[in-house]
C-alpha cells in the first residue's frame, strides 16, 4: 500500500539532510511501528509524507497504491487516502469542530467525485463515532481543539480519522502527553478502525502504546534511516535495553 | 505677487468652500442645534493631514466640495433578507416610501427628520446634536459637526418598550454623484430594548451620524454591514451615551470601499453600564483601492462599567487599515473593566495596518488592557486543514473566519450573526475564482 524508496529529505532553508535513504513498505491490513531516538527523523517522515512545507525531497519516492504522493498537494494526498494524526493538533478558534469535520469530509468526497453528505446524514454518523471515543456533543460544538485537554485533542484526531476513513493512517507520537486511561481510549479507537483494507504507521518513542495497538512489524529509525526491522519483540527489546544496544550492534 | 496662504487660512478656505456647496437647512426644532454646530465647525475647521487623528487617513475626499463619481453597487442578495424586521429604505439619501414598511412597531416611535423638523417641538429637540457636541472634546470631529449643521434627513427613533423585531435602515445608491448626509437620533428609554440594523452604502459620498442615548437598564444592539461598493467614500460617527446598567453593543462589517472612516465616541456614563463595539473589515486591492479607518473613543465616567473594543482587519493587495482607539478612565471611575484589541491579518506583503492604541487612566482600581497585532495566515493551521483534505483556498477562508470570530461574537442574535458569516463567506468565495 505505502511504498517508500530511498527517500532523501533535507530542511529547505538550512539544506540540512534529515532523511538519508528511507526504505519502507507497509502492506494493506498491517500495523507498522517506527521507533527511534529523538532527532532520528521519525516526525519528519510523517510530515514529508503528508506534504508539509519546509522540506526538500532530494531523492527517492513515496507511493500510495502506486501513486506518487510527493508530487501531490496535501489535500490531494488526503483525498487519496492518507491521514496524519498530529503530535500537536492545531487549535482553530472560531471554527466549530463539527463545521471543520463536515468541511473536511465533504471536501474529500468532492475531490473523489462522490456526493457530499447532507447535514442530517453527517450528524448521524459523527454522533455515533464520537460516542465510542467518549466525545460529547459539547466537544463537537466547541472550536477545533480550543481548550481541549491533551487527551481530548488526541481523541479528536482519532475522530477525524474515523470520519475520513483513510486507507493509510500515520500516527505521529499519538501517545505523547497521554495518561494510561486516555491512551487506552485512543488505542481502542484505532483498533476499531483496523481493517484488511487499511494500514497504519505508528510513530512512537515508547513501547507502551504498542501494548495497546499491536504492531505486525517494528522498525527502528536512527539518523534518517531504518536501521533494523523485526516483529513486536523488537519493541520489547527497546523497552528493556534502550536504543544504545541496537545502535551499537549495527554500527 | 500674493503671499503664501497660512495653514489656518487654508483650513478656513476649505471649510468655507465646503459649506458654500451645501444648501444649509433653516427653521424647525433643530435650528438652534444646527446654528451651534455651524459655529463649532467654524472654530475647528475641516481637518487637514497634519492633524494628529488624520495622519493616516487623508480627509481630502471628504473635504472636497463635490464627491468623486462612484459606481453604485448592484445589490443582488440583500443581507438579513427573510428576517422579520421593519425596514426603512433610503436611496441616495432620499426616503423610499414604496420600498419601506409601514413605520408601526409597538413600543417604538419612528419619525423622519425631514418631516419632524417642520415642527418647533419634538422629543428629539434636546438630543439632536447634543452627543455630537459633547463628543467634540478632547478630539475634534469636524465632519460630525458638518453633519449636524447640514443634515436634512435621518430617522428619529424613540423606544419605550421591548421592540418585538429589529428596525432596519437600508441604504441604496443609484446616482453616481450623490452626496448624502444623514443624521439619526435614537433614544432608548429606561428598560427598553432595540436591535437596529443599518445596511448598505447611502451614496457616492456619505456622511452619517447616529446619536444614541441608552437610558437606565435599556439595551441597544446595532449591526451595521456597510455594503460592498468598491467606490464607497464614507465617514460615519456613532455617538452614544450609556446610562446606569444599560447595554450598548455595535458591530460593523466593512467589505470593500476606497475610503471608509468609522468613528465612535461612547460615553460610559452610568454605574454598571456595558459598551461593546466591534468591527470586521476586509479589503482586497485587486477589487479597487481600499482604505478603512476605525477611530474609537471610550470615555469611562462611572463605577463598575465594562467596555470592549474588538477590531479586526483582513487586508490584501495594497489595502490599508487604520485603528485609533482610546480608553479614557476619568477620576472616580473605579472598577472599570476596559478591553481593547485591534488585529490585522495581512494576506500579502503589500498591505499595511497602522494602529494607535491609547490608554489614559485617572482611577487606581481599574482593569484595562489593550493589544494590537499584525500577522499572516498561520502556516501550521493551514497545513492542518489541508492535511484533512480541505483545499488551500477553502482552508484560508476558514482561517480568515477564525480570525474574525471574536468580532462576530459581539453579535448577540445567532441568526443575524449567521447572516453576517454568510456574507463573509460569500465575499471570500468570490475571491477564490
Amino acid at each position: 500500500m505505502l511504498e517508500i524508496k530511498n527517500l532523501h529529505v533535507e530542511l529547505e532553508e538550512e539544506g540540512k539532510p534529515i532523511l538519508k535513504g528511507v526504505n519502507l513498505t507497509v502492506e494493506a491490513g498491517k500495523v507498522h511501528a517506527i521507533m527511534g531516538p529523538n532527532g532520528s527523523g521519525k516526525s519528519t517522515l510523517s510530515y514529508v509524507l503528508s506534504g508539509r512545507d519546509g522540506y526538500a525531497v532530494t531523492e527517492g519516492s513515496a507511493t500510495l497504491d502506486g501513486e506518487e504522493l510527493l508530487e501531490m498537494e496535501p489535500e490531494e494526498r488526503a483525498a487519496a487516502g492518507l491521514f496524519l494524526a498530529f503530535q500537536y493538533p492545531v487549535e482553530i478558534p472560531g471554527v466549530g469542530n463539527m463545521t471543520f469535520l463536515r468541511t473536511a469530509v465533504n471536501a474529500q468526497r468532492k475531490a473523489r467525485g462522490e456526493e457530499e453528505l447532507s447535514a442530517g446524514e453527517f450528524l448521524k454518523v459523527v454522533r455515533e463515532k464520537a460516542k465510542t471515543l467518549k466525545i460529547d456533543a459539547e466537544m463537537l460544538k466547541r472550536p477545533v481543539n480550543v481548550g481541549f485537554s491533551g487527551g481530548e485533542k488526541k481523541r479528536n484526531e482519532i475522530l477525524q480519522m474515523a470520519m475520513l476513513e483513510p486507507r493509510m493512517c500515520i500516527l505521529d507520537e499519538t501517545d505523547s502527553g497521554l495518561d494510561v486511561d486516555a491512551m487506552k481510549l485512543v488505542a481502542e479507537g484505532v483498533n476499531a478502525l483496523r481493517d484488511p483494507g487499511r494500514a497504519f504507521l505508528v510513530i512512537t518513542h515508547y513501547q507502551r502504546l504498542l501494548d495497546h495497538i499491536k504492531p505486525d512489524v517494528v522498525h527502528i529509525m536512527a539518523d534518517g534511516r531504518i536501521v533494523k526491522t523485526g516483529g513486536p519483540e523488537l519493541a520489547l527489546e527497546v523497552e528493556r535495553n534502550g536504543y544504545a544496544d541496537i545502535l551499537a550492534e549495527i554500527a | 505677487m500674493t503671499a503664501p496662504m497660512t495653514r489656518d487660512a487654508r483650513r478656513a478656505d476649505t471649510t468655507e468652500a465646503r459649506l458654500a456647496a451645501i444648501d444649509l437647512p433653516t427653521g424647525g426644532f433643530t435650528a438652534p442645534a444646527r446654528a451651534e454646530a455651524l459655529a463649532r465647525l467654524g472654530t475647528m475647521g475641516l481637518p487637514a493631514r497634519r492633524d494628529e487623528y488624520w495622519r493616516w487617513t487623508d480627509p481630502a475626499k471628504l473635504n472636497a466640495e463635490q464627491p468623486e463619481a462612484g459606481a453604485a453597487f448592484r445589490v443582488d442578495r440583500p443581507i438579513f433578507e427573510g428576517r422579520d424586521k421593519l425596514r426603512l429604505v433610503f436611496e441616495d439619501g432620499v426616503f423610499d416610501a414604496a420600498a419601506s414598511d409601514d413605520p408601526v412597531l409597538a413600543g417604538v416611535e419612528i419619525a423622519r427628520l425631514s418631516e419632524a423638523d417642520r415642527a418647533d417641538i419634538h422629543w428629539a429637540k434636546a438630543q439632536y446634536g447634543a452627543l455630537e457636541a459633547s463628543g467634540q472634546t478632547p478630539v475634534a470631529r469636524p465632519f460630525a459637526a458638518l453633519n449636524t449643521a447640514a443634515a436634512t434627513e435621518g430617522v428619529l427613533i424613540r423606544v419605550t418598550g421591548k421592540a418585538a423585531r429589529p428596525l432596519h435602515i437600508s441604504y441604496r445608491q443609484s446616482e453616481k454623484t450623490s452626496d448624502v448626509i444623514l443624521h439619526h437620533v435614537v433614544r432608548i428609554e429606561e428598560g427598553a430594548e432595540l436591535t437596529l440594523l443599518e445596511t448598505g452604502t447611502p451614496g457616492a459620498r456619505s456622511n452619517v451620524v447616529m446619536e444614541v442615548d441608552v437610558a437606565r437598564g435599556a439595551r441597544f444592539h446595532h449591526i451595521r454591514p456597510q455594503g460592498r461598493a468598491t467606490d464607497r467614500v464614507m465617514v460615519t460617527h456613532l455617538f452614544a451615551r450609556v446610562a446606569e446598567d444599560a447595554t450598548f453593543k455595535s458591530f460593523t462589517l466593512t467589505t470593500n470601499g476606497k475610503f471608509t472612516r468609522n468613528e465612535a465616541v461612547i460615553e460610559v456614563a452610568g454605574d454598571g453600564a456595558t459598551a461593546h463595539i466591534a468591527g470586521a473589515a476586509l479589503g482586497d486591492g485587486e477589487d479597487g483601492p481600499f482604505h478603512h479607518d476605525d477611530t474609537v473613543f471610550i470615555d469611562h465616567g462611572a463605577v463598575g462599567c465594562e467596555s470592549r473594543q474588538v477590531f479586526k482587519k483582513v487586508l490584501k493587495h495594497g489595502a490599508t487599515g487604520v485603528f485609533q482607539g482610546k480608553i479614557l478612565v476619568r477620576p472616580g471611575a473605579q472598577k472599570t473593566d476596559g478591553y481593547q484589541i485591534s488585529q490585522s491579518l495581512l494576506l500579502d506583503d503589500d498591505s499595511q495596518f497602522l494602529a494607535k492604541p491609547e490608554l489614559e487612566i485617572y482611577a487606581d482600581d481599574v482593569k484595562c488592557s489593550h493589544g494590537s497585532t499584525t500577522g499572516a495566515i498561520d502556516e501550521t493551521a493551514l497545513f492542518y486543514l489541508r492535511s484533512r483534505g480541505v483545499p488551500e483556498a477553502d482552508a484560508k477562508a476558514l482561517l480568515i473566519l477564525s480570525f474574525l470570530a471574536d468580532a462576530i461574537a459581539e453579535i448577540e442574535d445567532e441568526d443575524l450573526a449567521g447572516d453576517v458569516v454568510a456574507r463573509l463567506e460569500d465575499w471570500l468565495a468570490r475571491r477564490r475564482g
